[in-house]
Formats: C-alpha cells, structure tokens, sequence
C-alpha cells in the first residue's frame, strides 16, 4: 500500500467530520419538518411527501453541479469563497441527506400520530407536546432515518468531488480516495480505504442504534 | 360544570345534532346508543378535543379524556403511568411517587420497569385509567373503557371509577354495555342516529323509558 497510515486516518477523519456535520445539519431542518408534516392530515402532507420522496433519489452529481454553480467565483454566492472547501462538501451532503432524514421521519411518525395526539391531547398537553412527544416515541425509526442520512453523506462521491475537487489534505475524503487510488491502480490502497470507510460507517450506525434502543 | 348548546357535527353521511345539555359537577353521566349513534363524536366535543360545526361547550375545570384504543406509550409501565403528571409540569420524581400507590391498587406494582406495550389488554385498560386518576382531574371523559374485558378487569376498573365519583368527580362514561351504563350512571343519555332520543335518571330511562325507540333498544330490539 503507498498511503500512509497517517492519511488514511487524517482523510478517515476528513469523511467524518464532513459526513457527520452534514447529518447535523440537514437533521436540525429534516426532523422538526419530518414530525410536522407527519402530524399532519393526509391532505396536508401529500404535496410535500411526493417531493421529499422524490428527493431520496437526488442523483449526488446533480446537487454537486448545482452548488458548483451557486459557489463557483461567477455565481451568486461565489463572494463567499466556499467552493473547494469542506464547508461546501458539507452543504451539498446535506441536502443529500435533508430527505433521507426528513422523509423517513415523516413516515415514522405518520403512524403513531393520530393515537399520541389523542392521548396527549385527551390528558390536557398541548400541540407542542404532541410533536415532542411523537419524536421521542418515534425514536426507533428515527434512528434508522438518521444511519440512512449519514449513510447517503458519508459514501456520496459525485458531489465531494465537484464540490471539494478531491484536494489532498484539504478536501479529500474517503469515496474520493478510493475513486484516485483505483484510477492509479493503486488497488490495495483503494480497498483498505473502502475497509476503513466500511469499518466507520458501521461504527456509526452502531452508537445510533445503541442510542435509539436506550428505554 | 359541561353546558353545551346547538352542537352540531357534521361528517360525510353522518350528522350529530344536540341541543342544549348541563351535567352539574358530580354527576355520573352514561351514554349508550348502537355504533355510529355519535356517541364518541359528543363525547370528545363535550371534552374539546374536537370543535363543532355549530354550536358551543363550556367546560369547567380540568378535564382528561381517556380513548377506547387505551394507547400506550413505548416506556415502562411506571413512565406511562406517570405521562400525564409530567405532561402537568409535575416533575418526573414527584410524578412516581404520586403514581406508586395508584399502581399497587390496580396490581400493576410488580411491573412498573415492563415495557407497557406488552401489558394484556386488561392491565393497558386499568394503566390508562390510573394515568388519567393520577392528574386528580375534575371530569371524566371515558369511551369505551372496559370494552373487550372479562368480567373481573371489568369489576376493578368499575371500582375505580366509583371512588372517582365519589371523591367528587364528574364522569361522562360511553358504554355498550347497558348493564354498566345503569350500574354506574345516575343519568343516562340514549343517542341514535346523531340525536339525542332521551335523556333521564338512569333508573328511570331503563326502567320506564319514554320514547318508543329508547325503550325498544334497552329491551334489546333492534332500533337501527
């Protein structure tokens, strides 16, 4: 193998970080709107179930193009200077993630809505307590929306590469390494990267589901 | 104090129209009427858990309606229990201790760290009711509480709803079953169709029923 141990971890670090900071983000925006529209009526949602829906298959080359053009030095928030950071990668797995979290959410709570609502409501809490009651009791399948919206950033590709541009030791991450050692015919290389994203996906998952199952 | 006036309710096929009720504080109200009379439609407007088409409800004091579903929440028998105290403010060591006696009389005490999902449905009936008991509310709203119970859940759950009424509290109880609706209920109330039929003393209605249609559906005719 030609890479150090040392960049493996630092570009292992790297994935994390972006894919995890990511999940934060589009979790912060994805859950409170995936109980909302799950408490709804049928009526309320269905627009919005369709997009989010729909969304789960956002091809990552596609939102990567977009943010190209919304960073890059021509386009509207190219005075920002993000293009080819982390910071950009970390927008566009975002929005990756947004209806993975959202629409799993959505779908999770959609099922105990209308018994919580009635029991909370029926003891005298009010609206604000439903939702949060709906997401704690919801928490099981939350758990598994959040792993598919880590999952969905942290092994995306197409837009860390446009995004990021796959610089070493600033942008590089796991799936872009993997994609440069391959091209290099490094194959070792490449697979011990694929082990170690793997290996923390899976640790990942791990402390969320131990999390989740918490009574 | 419930006084309503004019409620209606409208759903597709179906209307519920009742004119002016009062059920005076203490009183234990029964409601009987077949499937779909409105029952539980009244009842959870009398609660205000749904607004009418037309018409108004006052509702005096702290009310808690309980649901047929008994729904339960995925914590501990105790956490459950003590749901309704904390949902009140009451913090969650307070909320225990005033929940404790509660559930060593309805004989839930060996099971209070058991997920509450995997009560029978006799025990989901008697924790939903301790639940409601432990906020100390001044009305009742219950549909259905001892529906699909063998006769001695039945007998316990009817127990605690005595001494409820007897500490004073108003219940609204809807029931099929019309032995317990003249067991428990000093006033009856006889719903079919989205109309008030009668209303009476309990005794009275099941004993000398004024309407054709109430005394044919109390001697078990069918009146639909």
């Amino acid at each position: 193998m030609t890479l150090a141990w040392a960049e493996v971890g630092e570009i292992a670090a790297r994935s994390l970080g972006v894919a995890g900071a990511a999940t934060l983000l589009a979790a912060l925006f994805g859950l409170p709107l995936g109980v909302w529209l799950g408490s709804r009526p049928r009526r309320g949602r269905m627009g919005a179930q369709v997009v989010l829906y729909a969304g789960m298959g956002l091809p990552p080359v596609v939102v990567g193009l977009l943010f190209y053009f919304l960073l890059s030095r021509s386009g509207p928030l190219g005075g920002l200077g993000l293009l080819f950071t982390p910071l950009a990668m970390v927008l566009a797995e975002a929005v990756l993630a947004f209806p993975m979290i959202a629409g799993f959410t959505l779908a999770a709570v959609r099922v105990r809505a209308e018994g919580v609502r009635r029991l909370v409501r029926g003891l005298g809490g009010s609206e604000r307590q439903v939702l949060v009651t709906l997401l704690w009791e919801s928490r099981r399948p939350i758990v598994a929306a959040l792993a598919a919206g880590f999952g969905a950033a942290i092994s995306e590709v197409g837009a860390a590469t446009i995004v990021g541009g796959d610089i070493r030791f600033h942008t590089r991450v796991l799936t872009t390494a993997v994609v440069l050692e391959t091209r290099k015919g490094e194959l070792e290389s490449a697979l011990a990267l694929g082990a170690v994203l793997l290996g923390v996906t899976l640790i990942v998952t791990a402390i969320l589901v131990v999390w989740g199952e918490r009574r | 104090m419930i006084r309503s006036e004019g409620l209606v309710r409208r759903y597709p096929g179906f209307e519920l129209a009742v004119e002016a009720l009062e059920v005076p504080p203490g009183r234990f109200v029964t409601v009987i009427g077949p499937s779909g009379a409105g029952k539980s439609t009244l009842l959870r407007l009398l609660a205000g858990l749904e607004r009418p088409d037309r018409g108004r409800v006052e509702l005096g004091g702290r009310a808690v309606f309980l649901d047929q579903d008994r729904t339960v929440l995925e914590r501990s028998v105790l956490a459950n229990a003590t749901f309704g105290l904390e949902l009140a403010g009451v913090r969650r060591r307070e909320a225990e201790r005033r929940v404790r006696p509660w559930l060593e009389r309805v004989g839930l005490a060996e099971k209070l760290t058991q997920p509450a999902v995997s009560l029978s449905g006799g025990e989901r009936a008697r924790l939903a009711l301790v639940r409601a008991l432990a906020i100390e509310p001044d009305v009742l709203f219950l549909d259905e509480p001892t529906q699909a119970l063998d006769p001695g859940h039945v007998d316990r759950v009817e127990g605690l709803l005595r001494e409820a009424h007897g500490q004073g509290r108003t219940i609204v109880l809807v029931t099929h079953n019309l032995y317990q609706a003249r067991r428990l209920g000093q006033e009856t109330w006889f719903l079919l169709g989205g109309r008030l039929v009668e209303r009476a003393p309990s005794e009275r209605l099941f004993d000398r029923p004024r309407e054709a249609l109430t005394r044919a559906y109390v001697a078990g005719e069918m009146v639909y």
